[in-house]
């Protein structure tokens, strides 16, 4: 991602009045701001949300669910708290992860096409850098994190019928949390950065 | 034991079970039997409270279970078993794992405590040394069986089996029945078998009830039934041609006995 951002840039930049630092800047912000928080979110919400649906809908079908209701184990809490705390908590340390790959895709894209030297972006990425825009990369992924794993558990908690209808909850799931996420996108990004 | 009085349940305007009452004792096994759809899966899941009865009290040694409140329910599911139709056996855990998840759950055994009373459980239902496998490797008579270990690790006083014998061949079919009927009079529980299996009614049934059109509509033991002259008992129990064939050359067979015996005793008088 990082490495398409940045030979977009360095292609689209026509302009002498520009510095090629630039490119490096406009990698970094929009990494840290958009592409690392919501775009890698958007692949969880697939990737994770349709797990964690079509796990919990497995067990309602297949009575699993029913079975700890009998034993007297609070089912929700022992199945859907532990996803959601897990998404929340680690959901920020792969966007981390996502948004140092991203850079360093950049980097290396730029290496290749020779279009911007190591030094160069290295100083457009260091360049007007906040740390207020990683913090706020992070709480906006602890909330698509909540909303991936409860919409997810939601629909796959409360399935009804057979595996067909384990699917269809699976794709409502990824579905659902999809449009949560770019909702729910907007409206932090009014509340914490406007 | 387990007392039921007037429970009745809906779906949809649909009246699935109408006054439904019953006395389920303890050491014997009770069966609720009926044809698809007649509310023995809705019974006792009410029974147990997966399902919210509509009205009706279930009574487990005089305490009220649907009068409850989360919390006593909660706590009071640790006397209670269930083997579910599909045995419901958790498919990330192993064999030993899925035993041993109450005791885990609900008791303060050490490790040690826990492997015995599961290899304990294993030995009970025949299956000594497969504490290792996972479900998916197990047979649908393994799993069956798994489920009752599972079921009664945690010796429960009430046992719910619901369609044991579902999808399993006869000999099968016989060993979980025979296994059923050993535990329940060996330790006293209070077992509650749905099914329509009438190889089980016949060989465990102490105690039968049988719904039929969302009613209580006869009540008997697996002598009874046999006997019984209600036309949906019959139709219930002989339903197929072959079936009815033997019934009406048994009752051939009784007559002629019957006529025999009198004329054997006009003689003795005369």
């Amino acid at each position: 991602m990082g490495g398409v951002i940045a030979l977009q840039t360095a292609s689209n930049m026509t302009s002498p009045l520009l510095p090629a630092y630039t490119i490096g800047y406009i990698t970094q912000s929009s990494t840290i701001l958009e592409f690392s928080p919501t775009i890698i979110s958007l692949i969880l919400a697939g990737k994770v949300g349709s797990n964690i649906s079509s796990e919990l809908g497995s067990m309602r079908v297949t009575e699993q669910i029913d079975a700890l209701e009998i034993m007297g184990v609070n089912s929700l809490s022992y199945l859907v708290l532990p996803k959601i705390i897990a998404a929340v908590m680690f959901f920020p340390i792969l966007i981390i992860f996502s948004m140092a790959l991203s850079l360093f895709g950049g980097w290396i894209s730029l290496l290749i096409s020779n279009l911007c030297s190591t030094e160069t972006y290295l100083l457009g990425i260091k360049t007007d850098f906040k740390v207020f825009n990683i913090v706020y990369a992070l709480t906006k992924t602890i909330v698509f994190g909540f909303l991936i794993a409860s919409i997810a558990s939601f629909y796959g908690y409360f399935v009804k019928g057979g595996s067909i209808n384990v699917g269809k909850a699976s794709t409502q799931a990824v579905v659902i949390s999809s449009i949560a996420i770019l909702i729910a996108n907007f409206i932090l990004t009014q509340m914490i950065l406007l | 034991m387990i007392e039921i009085n007037n429970v009745s349940k809906s779906f949809n305007n649909r009246q699935v079970l109408s006054d439904i009452s019953g006395v389920f004792e303890p050491g014997k096994v009770n069966l609720i039997i009926g044809g698809s759809g007649e509310g023995k899966s809705v019974l006792a899941k009410c029974m147990v409270g997966l399902m919210e009865v509509d009205s009706g009290q279930v009574l487990f040694d005089g305490r009220d279970f649907i009068a409850m409140n989360r919390e006593e329910k909660t706590l009071f599911r640790e006397e209670i078993g269930m083997l579910f139709q599909g045995a419901a056996l958790f498919d990330s855990m192993t064999v030993e794992e899925n035993i041993m998840f109450p005791l885990s759950m609900f008791t303060k055994m050490t490790k040690g405590e826990m492997l015995k009373r599961v290899n304990f459980c294993l030995e009970r239902v025949n299956l000594s040394g497969r504490n290792n496998l996972y479900p998916s490797e197990c047979s649908g008579g393994m799993q069956k069986r798994i489920g009752i270990a599972r079921a009664i690790s945690m010796n429960p006083k009430y046992l719910f089996c619901d369609e044991p014998n579902s999808g399993l061949d006869p000999k099968t079919s016989i060993l979980i029945d025979a296994l059923i009927k050993d535990i329940t009079t060996e330790y006293k529980i209070t077992t509650i078998v749905i099914t329509h299996d009438m190889n089980s009614v016949i060989e465990i049934g102490d105690n039968i009830i049988f719904l039929y059109d969302s009613k209580k509509w006869w009540q008997g033991n697996n002598k009874s039934i046999i006997t019984t002259d209600n036309p949906e008992i019959l139709n219930f129990v002989y339903a197929s041609e072959f079936m009815k064939e033997i019934r009406t050359s048994m009752q051939g067979n009784r007559n002629f006995l019957m006529f025999l015996f009198g004329i054997v005793t006009t003689l003795f008088i005369s």
